[in-house]
């Protein structure tokens, strides 16, 4: 069974005049359908604007469709009973770490989901270490958290998140605000959530870097799903992305420069050690068909 | 014309018994025309360091000029300083409060005491400067795009025709077009009015790509100062405070290790390419 699978889900947002009569309606997803396997790492990349955040707030039911549906691991996010195990199922993160903590001390931070679920005392302590072990705060767990970093922070929130043992987390631009280190320690806390949890984790970021190691990404634009593939076919298009407003990795934008400056390299190039490899096997042939020209000679 | 900080030091909490210094010791000068990127991780000192520069905040130790005045001697206006060195802070949209774009433009300037002609001078130039289209003046800043509500609220802070501008990461959370029209429209008016400008930033791309001076900051002191090319050639130094070199100079790293004959210095993607297509042409050799 899928853990997300939405079926031509469409939203509006209504405005309202002063009177409080409807003015309008804006659509921000529109016929989206889209299902994801447990165990998946999803990447959603969009310009400002293109309705990944509105989808996002869709998977834990924070909005309900105004057409189609979202079936979250085969519980309709519209039927009002589901509400709870729906948001216990798919948690969220979102961009701004200050505004998710709420304890005085990371611990009590971190067991404030089980608690309100209801949990036994011993197991919420149980949940909050396997938690903050899983992003490596551990050792904070007494710290107060305004004495840490954005990163630090941001990985509390996660682990927060991860103690009412979703199945799902969606990350909404979690490293917007962070430093390099933040960026980097909130990506790998992700991806070894995934990796080694098997967490289904759905990223919305607008770092291209970030988004490499993904099973899919999807590109949105005008609330729609535009462009789906792995990371490598995505980043293949690197002249269509700009035209979305977006961008590729550096490593993919230098290879494409290099390309079309004349060398042959393949499309999509994801890493340094990719690029490094091809430019090495190209030197290499270079060099054979120099020495082979001067064997003529 | 320069904004001067001389062995500038600043403690939180002198009150308590864990004051904190979060600014230890900086010299540092900001000249006209200059367009420096400040960068260091979080609470490394950078935002304390900014609200010293208008007079936000009174340094503890050390001396702050401005065009070789004292600004917390007993007379010197302050408030006008604050007109010089505008500030635009993270987020700066959150600080839109009018009912159009073209009001919220005024405000700065109609504080300041000026006509209505000159304030609305200002507030034209403004919008144009950061490439604002004219037919939306009229239009609520409420239902602009994250990326124009954020030109509005710099406008706003150009309106008052600062010498030196100071954007506390204006590119945080949009998308990379946006990102790339806010850097570029900034170094466009850079270009145009001659002001300085002070751009703080976590992306080490974007500070490659615009700046011509990186302020590098580090537990309240300033670890390096110098052009990007030199800064980002520290990169274990970098790495050891939570920063990082452009993705491009790890790359440049990487293919030097396999053999390359590529400078490591350069840390753009054009500069990348060109040392790339440079070691990778083959000696002619008949």
């Amino acid at each position: 069974m899928n853990i997300i699978e939405t079926s031509h889900l469409s939203y509006d947002y209504i405005r309202h005049d002063e009177e409080g009569n409807v003015e309008g309606t804006t659509r921000a997803v529109s016929d989206v359908t889209l299902s994801v396997k447990p165990g998946q790492f999803i990447a959603i990349l969009g310009h400002n604007g293109s309705g990944k955040s509105t989808l996002a707030k869709h998977i834990n039911a924070l909005l309900l469709p105004s057409e189609g549906t979202v079936f979250v691991d085969g519980m309709d996010t519209r039927e009002e009973g589901h509400l709870w195990d729906v948001r216990q199922t798919a948690g969220m993160v979102f961009q701004n770490p200050d505004n998710q903590i709420i304890g005085q001390v990371v611990e009590e931070d971190v067991g404030f989901g089980p608690e309100n679920m209801g949990v036994p005392t011993k197991e919420i302590w149980e949940r909050v270490e396997e938690s903050l072990k899983a992003v490596g705060m551990y050792a904070y767990r007494k710290y107060s958290p305004n004495k840490l970093s954005g990163g630090q922070k941001q990985r509390v929130s996660i682990a927060g998140v991860l103690a009412m043992h979703p199945k799902c987390i969606v990350l909404d631009e979690p490293t917007a605000m962070l430093d390099p280190n933040g960026r980097k320690e909130v990506i790998r806390a992700a991806r070894a959530l995934n990796e080694v949890e098997g967490v289904t984790i759905l990223l919305i970021t607008h770092y291209m870097e970030e988004v490499i190691h993904a099973d899919t990404v999807l590109v949105m634009d005008e609330g729609r799903v535009v462009m789906q593939g792995t990371p490598r076919e995505v980043f293949s298009r690197v002249e269509q992305l700009r035209q979305l407003r977006l961008d590729v990795p550096q490593v993919t934008l230098l290879a494409y420069e290099l390309q079309k400056s004349g060398l042959p390299l393949p499309d999509g190039i994801l890493t340094a050690d990719e690029l490094t490899a091809e430019l090495t096997a190209l030197r290499e042939k270079q060099e054979r068909k120099a020495k082979k020209e001067k064997a003529c000679h | 014309m320069s904004l001067k900080l001389e062995h500038v030091s600043y403690l939180y909490g002198t009150d308590t018994t864990l004051p904190v210094r979060a600014l230890d010791d900086i010299c540092l000068e900001i000249p006209d025309g200059q367009f420096i990127g400040l960068i260091g991780h979080t609470g490394s000192g950078k935002s304390t360091l900014v609200q010293h520069l208008n007079g936000l905040l009174e340094p503890s130790e050390g001396i702050l000029s401005y065009n070789g005045r004292n600004i917390w001697e007993k007379d010197f206006p302050r408030k006008e300083l604050r007109s010089k060195v505008g500030l635009v802070f993270q987020y700066p949209e959150h600080q839109l409060f009018e009912v159009d774009v073209f009001s919220d433009v005024c405000f700065g300037p109609k504080n300041l005491g000026l006509s209505k002609e000159e304030t609305e001078r200002r507030a034209r130039r403004a919008l144009e400067l950061v490439g604002f289209p004219e037919e939306f003046y009229g239009q609520s800043p409420f239902e602009l795009s994250g990326g124009q509500k954020r030109r509005v609220a710099i406008a706003g802070v150009l309106a008052m025709e600062p010498k030196i501008l100071v954007l506390d990461e204006p590119t945080a959370g949009l998308d990379p077009r946006g990102r790339d029209e806010i850097l570029g429209q900034i170094a466009h008016l850079k270009k145009e009015t001659g002001i300085s400008v002070v751009l703080v930033s976590h992306s080490m791309e974007d500070v490659a790509n615009y700046v011509e001076r990186i302020v590098v900051m580090s537990h309240g002191k300033i670890l390096f100062d110098d052009v990007p090319r030199n800064v980002f050639g520290h990169v274990k130094e970098l790495e050891a405070v939570g920063l990082a070199a452009p993705q491009v100079t790890y790359i440049l790293h990487k293919l030097k290790e396999s053999g390359f004959d590529v400078d490591t210095q350069a840390t753009t993607i054009p500069e990348a390419r060109d040392e790339i297509l440079k070691a990778m042409k083959v000696e002619k050799t008949c």
